[in-house]
């Protein structure tokens, strides 16, 4: 009974975490009759009563509210259809899209044309996983220019850091415009791109470490 | 004869020397190497990605697509390379073998696909090919419920062993070969065949030989998914 592997401790698929009635399967767990059984490759967390596993590997799993950066695969009558490196594609329509007024016979090549890359909001996810974007809010646009690099999502968190001071550190020192997705994708636009591309990437190589902060200052030539 | 000692001097419970490896191709979302004696499976996972053509999608979950195939050079006479009528067998048996372990509910209209490559036998393919394509999926994070490890057992001149070799499989007079996988935490077995003679009796001995194996491999599939993320946390 009770909690069988610790908090903070590794868990592959099948571990049972704990037994009994008295937690909860929160994210990356479930439950299979008494017992609370990871399903993914995580750090095991616990919020009370509830057990969550932060993830150490997987694709990306949208959320209601996540800004990500997708890429327009397909236009219709009524939106366009977005590439946001999930298993399925997302929708984004036309009264989502823009403020501006569109005509109904517009064309929409005018707006977002095939391959262009995009920053959205997340704004409902179907039980079928039917998703709807939305371009309204605060830093949402198209991406001109700049480069898109990949990571891995589950660094994202650590690229933003805490009340995105990481992110904010690497704007003022590479002097570079960096918008990241909670889906992986990371748009770098300036001069000083490839030094903030190289902050990235070891950011991602090395996120469990103390200090990186202080290291990626050092790298930037800040103080 | 009686086989009273193993041709390569093994104990009869004991397995070949088996050496597991996650992360080993860059490119797929999770891979796997899993070596066992001389037999070296590869596995590869790409997906959950968007299923065509349209009507095989399930609306209600992911679907799971296996394929198995030897290199032509894995064996000793060069085997024709592409799919055939045993590859296709295989790929079946192991798609069921790994779906009671996934839970793909979260990824409806989906699928995952798993590739095995053999590029060495010395028997016991699909086992070690089921081995590594669940560490592989573990390594690309799709929800299991349970890791799955298999191993063959069998009969060798009326001497229950596991991990049959090759000599062994071939063995005059008379041997018989069982794969099994399991589903170790609740020792659900998921996969099942018998090539060969048995009786009845004999089956819950062999059985019980197979778990035991099993919770062996498991601790080494274990140790190898901490292996790589681990180490990730350390250095």
């Amino acid at each position: 009974m009770g909690l069988i592997i610790k908090e903070k401790e590794f868990v592959i698929p099948g571990d049972v975490i704990a037994e009994g009635i008295d937690y909860l399967p929160g994210n990356g767990v479930f439950r299979d009759g008494d017992q609370l059984v990871a399903q993914q490759i995580g750090i095991v967390n616990l919020d009370n009563r509830l057990i969550k596993l932060v993830p150490l590997t997987g694709a990306y799993k949208p959320k209601i509210g996540d800004v990500v950066i997708g890429q327009v695969v397909n236009m219709g009558f009524n939106g366009w259809t977005i590439d946001i490196c999930f298993s399925n594609l997302a929708m984004l329509s036309v009264r989502d899209a823009t403020s501006d007024f569109i005509d109904k016979k517009a064309d929409l090549s005018r707006y977002y044309d095939f391959d262009d890359y995009i920053t959205a909001k997340v704004l409902n996810i179907s039980k079928s996983n039917l998703i709807d974007l939305t371009m309204k809010g605060h830093g949402l646009m198209k991406l001109k220019d700049g480069i898109i690099i990949d990571v891995s999502p589950s660094k994202v968190p650590r690229i933003i850091g805490k009340q995105g001071s990481m992110i904010t550190m690497l704007k003022n020192l590479s002097n570079c415009k960096i918008s990241v997705g909670q889906n992986g994708k990371v748009w770098i636009d300036g001069d000083n791109s490839g030094k903030a591309i190289e902050a990235i990437k070891l950011i991602e190589k090395e996120s469990h470490i103390p200090g990186l902060t202080e290291k990626i200052e050092k790298m930037l030539g800040g103080k | 004869m009686v086989y009273s000692k193993r041709i390569d001097g093994r104990k009869f419970d004991e397995l070949r020397e088996i050496e597991a490896k996650v992360g080993v191709v860059k490119s797929a979302d999770g891979s796997a190497m899993f070596r066992i004696g001389d037999t070296v499976a590869i596995a590869a996972v790409r997906g959950p990605r968007d299923l065509y053509p349209k009507f095989m999608q399930n609306p209600k979950k992911g679907i799971l697509r296996c394929n198995y195939n030897m290199v032509s050079f894995s064996v000793d006479e060069r085997i024709r390379p592409g799919p055939s009528r045993r590859s296709r067998e295989i790929s079946l048996v192991t798609e069921n073998a790994l779906l009671p372990a996934l839970n793909l509910e979260e990824f409806p209209n989906a699928v995952v696909d798993v590739f095995i490559e053999i590029i060495q036998a010395d028997a016991g393919t699909r086992c070690a090919g089921i081995c590594a394509a669940s560490l592989a999926l573990a390594d690309a994070g799709i929800p299991m419920r349970d890791m799955v490890c298999a191993v063959s057992v069998g009969k060798v001149g009326g001497k229950a062993l596991v991990d049959l070799n090759k000599k062994e499989e071939d063995y005059e007079e008379g041997s018989s070969d069982m794969p099994v996988a399991m589903l170790p935490r609740k020792n659900e077995i998921s996969l099942l065949q018998l090539d060969g003679d048995m009786k009845p009796d004999d089956i819950d001995g062999c059985l019980k030989l197979a778990i035991k194996a099993c919770k062996k491999i498991s601790e080494i599939q274990r140790n190898a998914l901490m292996g790589k993320y681990q180490m990730e946390k350390e250095n």
